[in-house]
């Protein structure tokens, strides 16, 4: 390949140390690259990238009539706030529904554990193709990156139908949910943490070889703290997939409103009060909080994230 | 909020008086535990259904929101009494979902199926269970035969009745009307020529047009459509070529059924009646059904075609009523002294399988109990005899309840929910969408929709 | 499983008064799963690594992939063969040979799900690589880059439905002379145009739905590449500029070949998924005004329309469109081996 190879020394030292990248000649390289017509640019970008957003949440704040009538960029024309909206949103409930707070609670019993499972099971998986040498190997890891390709809609069938086998007998639970989750997980953070798994430099590994190390060993010592921006970006997606699924947690879990996720209640929102945008933008905007706090507090993982290893060609 | 004890006490009394007819054989091994001292207060008229402690059942629905809340309200002092846990699920992924959980074994105990279409499929299937003889016995009782036939596959009954729903009112304005000097016309004619009458008030309100129309629904958007065309077909070739356009064999392409979608499209299509409050005819498909009508309060349309369920979408404070602020006439027939067809909607109740608590609340549905208790709750009505019109919430309600029960009428099932999916629920929807949109015309669309049919 | 997972039956009356003790047992459930889930692996590991030595590698390999593949075998593949057997078998299972395939490429329905899940992929996969690519770029150790990120990465928290809901509210449409509530009306009725059914007047509505997801792909793509970006040695740079290269040649002679790996796992990932869109689809238009694409068609032919067959045949076309760029991975992963 024609692409520049770095030298070992710097990519051992790019796994290590998150924050290496501040370093005072980067910037004077960097400064001399961004020009003013860059910098508009992204602030355009920036800016449409964010209006809808913008305009769903002063929309939440303003009372049903006004949303209804005029436009959210007249709210200085058509000046009134409320905080109604979130009030029925948040507090209240049917015979046939819960509050929101149960609805969030859910979501979380459903999120966390499945992120853990496919985390684990990935980063076990992929350490194996990377750098377990045996028959196969390439033949498996090819496999589970096409599975990437089957839609879980056709997989809800015949695996409801296990999970309904007597001695398993899980449908309806979140246990259901979360091996169902797992699954439909595992083929990507399989894919995305091979590469950059892989990239660990060999000296790195040999030397742990060397040192009689056990593949458990190896595993647990060196492949997992080096990996650890890598399984935070994950961690991330991982999380934002699960929190933002329907269709999933909608079959396994049957629905109920013990076990229904956050997005089920807002697809009931859309679905039936379609033109209460006032309501539709509360509830929408209220289930967006969680994946932007998770976004926050792990974003500075992203400076040396996911596939920094994977870049070479 | 603790909703089990706030249930109208009027219910209860009904409910108490009426029990007579759902004391089948079949129920009676379920009915042992009725003497426990568990019973409740009120309990009286739910003996029969016996105690099923710590039994669970799923019912499995499209129904959501304030309807959910109802329904599950309706079960509150079943609950009560039996020991039952009634576990309601309501999603609009309903009529992809339950074939999912059908298909793979693992069904609700019951499922509330707005379709005769769907319930076949489902009975098809396999899944189905036969309804039990304490249902069949109440069916017997409160409906009539036509209902029945709905939930009747090979012979075999299999699924009651539970709510029902007229379609075909004209909602309009009573003062708009008595303002403008509008009467309320005997016929399609008479209709069309107050269309024409009042198109000419445009000329002072811009956004006036005489009718409204709205047929987004999210992915069943159109069906608003059907239900105009299922109205013209009824009245103008009459119940047996409409029974045999059902049966498909009268095709859309068919001279009736083009008339049918030219006779609409003289208002749909027509920029001059439509479509008040939202635009031109292109502003139909864009405009929710949820929305449809509202003009009508501005003052932007005067009359919008929507089933009796319309009344739950007036905003808070609307009278509907006679003298009240909007009120509906059935769509005329198209001469004088034509029979009385209309056309109309329900709900079936499938059970998937025969356990004792399944079976209890089963027949608890189908019984003239729950018909008065849901009922007096408000927004819906049931095509059940047995239901006291007076309990209905809302004259509307009321009027419809009167005119399911009229033996004169001639009632037909909503055409679009017999028909298979891949018509009913797809290329009829889609195809009246693409004629109200233009892109296809009266030939094209009904020779595709012909070309779906399975 | 563990019977702190059957929550138990709440009663309809109470559901708002014990929240804090159903919300508590719940997540005090997932908790327990997961203490026993990570020590069920923890003690597999520790007794994988006092396995004898003969055979110890055998035992560890197995206890590291045999998980992950039993789990994909189960949940993906026999689903996999069995959608591939439906589409070619009838109801009763008699084979029907290529009959539902016949159907998908002659239907003009059909044909038009087809064409549009070929737009849908031409279009998402660059649209959200470039921009996001670009727009990394620009921002790379600018001052507030965080907050920049961010705002562009805001929409891949959001979900489907929220999406849907958003631009469902971008898009609204009121007729001439009404106002508008639906901001790109506004914009048009402010450049002197009429309003525009954005959703319902195809071809363009399909174009329309791809925005949607653009806007949430770009998130993806901007923070993977930013990640890579930021691994490119400055000598590089330095060197590059020594050579008088100026900033774009130095973009595509320095910094894309460096992160062609990630741009190639970004290319890749969004495919896919846009390959498999369903839920834009089916909560905006439902697929209809021919906006349908073949992940909706087939959950509507599966499930809605009773057809599962043709819906197994939408699933298999699906297989085989992803099969270039399985190839092209398997060569770059080659490559990848004889290099290391």
């Amino acid at each position: 390949m024609s692409t520049p190879t770095p030298p070992r020394t710097e990519l051992d030292a790019d796994l290590g140390g998150i924050e290496a990248a501040e370093e005072p000649k980067a910037k004077r390289v960097k400064k001399r690259l961004t020009s003013r017509g860059a910098t508009a640019a992204a602030i355009v970008i920036a800016i449409l990238w964010t209006i809808p957003t913008f305009g769903l949440a002063i929309s939440s704040f303003r009372p049903e009539r006004e949303v209804k009538t005029t436009g959210w960029w007249t709210i200085f024309e058509n000046w009134g706030w409320t905080l109604d909206n979130y009030n029925t949103i948040l507090f209240e409930s049917g015979a046939s529904s819960a509050s929101l707070g149960s609805y969030f609670v859910n979501s979380f019993v459903i999120t966390i554990p499945t992120t853990i499972f496919v985390l684990a099971l990935a980063l076990m998986a992929a350490y194996a193709f990377a750098w377990i040498p045996f028959r196969g190997a390439s033949w498996l890891f090819v496999m589970v990156f096409a599975l990437q390709i089957v839609p879980l809609q056709m997989a809800l069938i015949p695996l409801l139908r296990i999970f309904n086998y007597d001695w398993i007998d899980i449908s309806g639970t979140f246990a259901a949910v979360w091996v169902a989750h797992t699954i439909f997980g595992l083929p990507l953070a399989i894919f995305l943490l091979h590469n950059f798994i892989s990239e660990i430099p060999r000296d790195v590994m040999e030397a742990a070889k060397v040192d009689g190390s056990s593949h458990t060993q190896t595993f647990t010592r060196i492949v997992l703290p080096l990996s650890v921006p890598a399984i935070a970006s994950l961690a991330i997606f991982q999380f934002l997939w699960v929190w933002n699924d329907l269709l999933v947690a909608l079959v396994f879990s049957g629905g109920t409103v013990k076990t229904a996720p956050l997005t089920q209640r807002l697809a009931e929102f859309a679905g039936d009060r379609g033109s209460d945008w006032q309501l539709l933008t509360a509830a929408a905007f209220v289930s967006i909080i969680v994946p932007l706090i998770v976004f926050f507090s792990l974003q500075r993982y992203f400076v040396r994230g996911l596939l920094a290893g994977s870049t070479k060609g | 909020m603790n909703r089990r004890f706030i249930l109208p006490v009027t219910a209860l009394a009904v409910g108490g008086l009426v029990l007579a007819g759902c004391s089948g054989g079949s129920d009676d091994e379920s009915s042992s535990g009725a003497s426990g001292g568990a019973m409740a207060e009120g309990c009286d008229a739910y003996a029969d259904y016996g105690m099923h402690d710590g039994e669970t059942v799923q019912v499995y629905s499209t129904i959501q929101e304030q309807e959910a809340d109802d329904l599950v309200t309706s079960f509150a002092q079943f609950e009560e009494c039996t020991g039952i846990t009634v576990d309601y699920v309501g999603t609009q992924e309903f009529e992809t979902q339950i074939n999912v959980r059908v298909e793979a074994g693992d069904p609700p105990n019951l499922a509330i199926i707005p379709q005769p279409g769907l319930l076949q499929r489902l009975v098809e299937a396999g899944a189905v269970m036969p309804a039990p003889e304490a249902v069949e016995a109440n069916v017997d009782e409160f409906w009539s035969e036509s209902w029945k036939a709905y939930g009747t596959f090979d012979d075999t009954f299999y699924a009651a009745p539970l709510m029902a729903s007229v379609k075909g009112w004209v909602w309009y304005s009573p003062t708009d009307f008595a303002d403008n000097g509008y009467e309320v016309p005997a016929t399609w004619d008479e209709m069309m020529a107050l269309t024409d009458e009042m198109a000419a008030r445009s000329a002072d309100n811009p956004q006036y047009r005489p009718w409204c129309i709205g047929f987004e629904s999210g992915d069943a958007t159109g069906w608003p459509g059907t239900d105009w065309i299922e109205d013209i077909v009824l009245r103008q070739s009459g119940a047996e070529v409409y029974d045999q356009w059902v049966a498909g064999e009268v095709k859309f392409s068919s001279d009736e059924i083009k008339e049918a979608f030219d006779t609409f499209g003289e208002i749909a299509l027509n920029a001059d009646y439509v479509n008040g409050g939202f635009g031109g005819p292109e502003s139909i498909i864009s405009t929710s059904f949820n929305d449809g009508g509202l003009p009508i309060l501005d003052g932007n349309c005067s009359m919008h075609h929507q089933a009796s369920f319309y009344e739950a979408q007036w905003p808070e404070g609307t009278t509907v009523a006679e003298d009240g602020d909007v009120w509906a006439f059935l769509t005329p027939p198209m001469a004088e002294g034509d029979p009385a067809g209309v056309t109309g909607g329900g709900e079936f109740v499938a059970a998937f399988d025969s356990d004792p608590a399944t079976v209890a609340l089963q027949t608890f549905m189908s019984s003239d109990t729950w018909a008065n208790e849901r009922v007096s709750l408000g927004g819906v009505i049931s095509a059940n005899t047995g239901l006291d019109p007076a309990n209905a919430s809302s004259p509307i309600g009321q009027a419809a309840i009167e005119i399911l029960q009229d033996p004169e009428t001639v009632f037909k099932f909503d055409a679009s929910d017999l028909m298979p999916a891949a018509v009913g629920a797809a290329s009829f929807w889609t195809g009246i969408t693409d004629w109200v949109n233009g892109t296809r015309d009266t030939d094209d669309v009904t020779s595709f929709i012909d070309s779906t049919w399975p | 499983m563990m019977s702190t997972l059957t929550v138990p039956a709440m009663q309809l009356a109470g559901r708002n008064d014990n929240f804090w003790a159903d919300a508590g047992s719940k997540l005090g459930g997932a908790a327990v799963a997961i203490v026993i889930f990570l020590a069920v692996v923890g003690l597999l590991m520790f007794f994988a690594d006092r396995a004898p030595k003969k055979g110890r590698d055998f035992i560890q390999l197995t206890l590291f992939v045999a998980p992950a593949l039993v789990l994909l075998a189960t949940g993906l593949i026999w689903p996999a063969v069995q959608t591939i057997w439906q589409s070619v078998t009838d109801r009763d299972g008699t084979w029907v040979g290529f009959d539902n395939f016949q159907v998908v490429f002659t239907d003009p329905t059909m044909l038009t799900v087809l064409r549009n899940t070929v737009i849908w992929v031409l279009i998402v996969p660059v649209a959200s690589t470039a921009i996001g690519l670009a727009y990394a770029v620009f921002i790379d150790r600018s001052k507030g880059e965080k907050v920049l990120k961010s705002l562009v990465f805001m929409p891949m928290a959001i979900s489907m439905v929220g999406a849907s809901i958003i631009w469902g509210f971008m898009y609204t449409y009121r007729a001439e002379g009404f106002d508008q509530i639906g901001f790109l009306n506004q914009v048009l009725v402010w450049l002197g145009g009429t309003p525009h059914q954005f959703l319902n007047v195809p071809p363009w509505n399909t174009f329309f739905l791809i925005l949607v997801f653009v806007w949430i792909q770009t998130g993806f793509a901007m923070v993977v590449l930013s990640a890579a970006i930021k691994g490119v040695p400055a000598e590089l740079h330095e060197a590059a500029s020594l050579d008088g290269a100026s900033g774009w040649q130095r973009f595509w002679s320095v910094t894309v070949p460096w992160i062609r790996g990630a741009l190639v796992v970004v290319l890749t990932t969004i495919t896919i998924a846009t390959l498999k869109v369903f839920d834009i689809v089916r909560t905006m238009t439902g697929g209809q005004f021919e906006t349908s694409v073949i992940a909706n068609e087939m959950y509507s032919r599966a499930f809605r329309l009773g057809q599962p067959a043709i819906g197994a045949a939408l699933a298999v076309v699906l297989f085989v469109m992803v099969i270039p760029i399985i190839v092209y991975n398997v060569r770059t992963l080659r490559q990848h081996r004889e290099v290391r």
